[in-house]
């Protein structure tokens, strides 16, 4: 059975190498390998091949327990965190293997950020030292790089203009929208090369998300994300690829257009259509 | 369906009305028993206040504020100033606080945090620590006075007196039943207290703050440190308040390691007495009615000490949450 599933995905990576390098100039910057994970004994991810193309952003779109938020928190390795979790496999950033035990998890967390489901501010600190936790973490004190990081990262998040005069409240005290782009900002603050979103906008409103959505595609440039979300809409808007997971497989993966317009699988083309899911 | 439909109001809807009416009775005595313990508990409360200060009129006349004020306690002259024992009180509980506070966090941090993989094993362990507060406080006297106070006498106050002892908290005659020995059993008596709620306020902290920090590229300790601490901050004020609070009340324990000599002095190596210790000392041989409306007063005392602190903490407590509710 996991013969059969490997040897799929497989099957799909070699596809997906073939047709799709030339938009990305053969540049992945997160390639998984076989990639296995279990909470516990029960097996959450079987066999995934991906590759994340860099500086594009990438949606990982699947029903509810198909492991998507799984995969996510593998790629920084936050899913070794939680109470008897173990992964299997290989997950390569710019060709080194994260999980080689050589690397360092915090050291990789730094390369990698994540914005989480719900807005999780530090309720104790201030906007500015909310953004400013992970330089600071890194033994930054320089006055002045600790503003001009802030600043610019409450920029990239398009919350300066409402927090520039607001930076010493408490970061608990704004709203759900303007906390997530604050936990955004917290996270670009410590530049990583990859953010890894986990349906950021579910516990937000229409006019948040919108905001969200239109700060993903400006940062497109500089980072690579990946986003895992539940609405489809979203994923067709922002996602320059699409990936469709489903109980713990990778089903299909290719560039968003061509997913949403001309699945391969007709599995994926019954959840793009809400057929079921 | 529609057979559904149609069975469903007759089947249902006169059930409820019975019930109903029913249930109106009983939470009218649900209501009247609920309202009759909260009252009768704050009734407790006035009664015990007006007959502390009934018991202590003849001190408090005497004596007046100058009672709280002034150091000489002389029953044969019937002269008699609580000051000793307020600063006795204050003195051992400020170093059970210093000793047994950042054991009983640390204990905290070890069960929520570091054995958070092993609930059951850190459940087991969590529940040895929460036995030491089933031990009877004489119990914990009796060692303390055998054991505990020899130890403390040979192995901490001799060299801190030999190092240390140009300071001023560490003059005098290392003798074993002074301040230093009680606040010592004191500390260890309010770790079970202590401890316990923290690590239910440091459970109680969403794992959502521990990854937030997590993700940005944190240790596990930068993570207790920047993350867990701050958010649980309040809470374990609380639960450091509590311990204070069996700390002031303490007596047994206490009255029979701290000499039992009322006196004021900046050396931790000297006997003292404490408010709580001097009521169950004197108050068989209390023979003159001053005398005893003194003690009474002593007990006023404690009582106000005690709810001074829960106001004081109370005060801290809303100005430092007022400050970190999360929006969720």
């Amino acid at each position: 059975m996991t013969m059969t599933v490997t040897e799929l995905g497989e099957m799909q990576g070699v596809e997906q190498t073939r047709r799709e390098m030339p938009p990305i100039a053969g540049q992945s910057k997160l390639e998984v390998r076989g990639l296995l994970a279990y909470f516990d004994k029960t097996q959450a991810l079987k066999g995934i091949n991906l590759k994340i193309p860099e500086r594009k952003i990438t949606a990982i779109i699947g029903p509810s327990g198909c492991g998507k938020s799984t995969l996510l928190r593998t790629m920084n390795r936050m899913h070794e965190l939680t109470p008897r979790a173990r992964v299997e496999g290989e997950i390569l950033l710019d060709g080194q293997n994260i999980y080689d035990p050589s690397m360092d998890a915090v050291r990789i967390r730094q390369r990698i950020g994540m914005v989480f489901q719900k807005p999780n501010p530090f309720p104790t600190m201030s906007v500015y030292d909310n953004v400013a936790a992970g330089l600071k973490l890194n033994g930054v004190r320089d006055r002045k790089r600790l503003d001009e990081t802030v600043e610019r990262s409450l920029k990239m998040s398009f919350l300066w203009e409402e927090m520039k005069d607001r930076l010493k409240e408490s970061g608990a005290r704004l709203s759900g929208g303007q906390q997530q782009r604050l936990c955004i900002a917290r996270a670009l603050a410590v530049e990583p090369e990859v953010i890894l979103m986990d349906e950021p906008c579910s516990a937000l409103d229409p006019n948040a998300t919108q905001k969200i959505e239109e700060m993903m595609v400006q940062l497109e440039n500089e980072y690579t994300i990946v986003i895992v979300t539940h609405n489809m809409q979203q994923a067709a808007r922002v996602a320059d690829y699409t990936a469709f997971m489903y109980l713990g497989e990778l089903i299909e993966f290719d560039e968003t257009e061509v997913m949403f317009e001309n699945p391969k699988k007709e599995l994926t083309e019954r959840y793009i259509t809400g057929k079921f899911g | 369906m529609s057979k559904q439909d149609l069975n469903q109001p007759q089947v249902t809807q006169p059930a409820p009305v019975a019930g109903r009416s029913q249930s109106k009775i009983g939470d009218a005595i649900f209501k009247g028993v609920a309202m009759a313990a909260a009252i009768a508990v704050i009734g407790v409360v006035v009664v015990l206040a007006i007959e502390l200060f009934q018991g202590s009129s003849i001190s408090l006349t005497t004596f007046g504020p100058s009672f709280f004020s002034t150091t000489t306690w002389d029953p044969v002259h019937n002269i008699f100033g609580a000051l000793p024992f307020i600063y006795g009180t204050l003195v051992t509980s400020a170093i059970a606080l210093v000793i047994g506070v950042p054991i009983s966090i640390g204990v905290a941090l070890f069960l929520s945090e570091i054995m958070k993989e092993r609930r059951q094993v850190a459940d087991y362990l969590g529940s040895v620590v929460e036995l030491l507060a089933a031990v009877p406080s004489v119990v914990f006297g009796l060692w303390a006075l055998f054991i505990l106070s020899p130890m403390v006498r040979d192995y901490i106050e001799k060299p801190l007196k030999t190092y240390l002892g140009f300071l001023p908290t560490f003059q005098g005659t290392p003798f074993g039943l002074d301040f230093l020995t009680a606040g010592i059993i004191l500390s260890i008596m309010i770790i079970p207290t202590v401890s316990a709620i923290s690590r239910e306020v440091l459970r109680s902290v969403p794992n959502s703050q521990r990854e937030a920090l997590i993700a940005l590229g944190a240790t596990k300790w930068e993570m207790v440190r920047h993350s867990v601490l701050p958010y649980a901050r309040s809470g374990l004020f609380g639960a450091v308040i509590l311990g204070l609070g069996r700390a002031v009340g303490e007596t047994m324990a206490v009255t029979m390691v701290i000499g039992n000599s009322p006196s004021i002095t900046a050396s931790l190596l000297h006997p003292g007495y404490t408010l709580a210790s001097v009521i169950a000392n004197e108050f068989t041989e209390a023979t003159s009615p001053l005398y005893v409306s003194a003690l009474v007063e002593i007990g006023l005392t404690l009582f106000f000490v005690a709810l001074a602190i829960n106001i004081i903490a109370r005060l801290l407590v809303w100005r430092i949450t007022r400050f970190s509710k999360v929006r969720t």
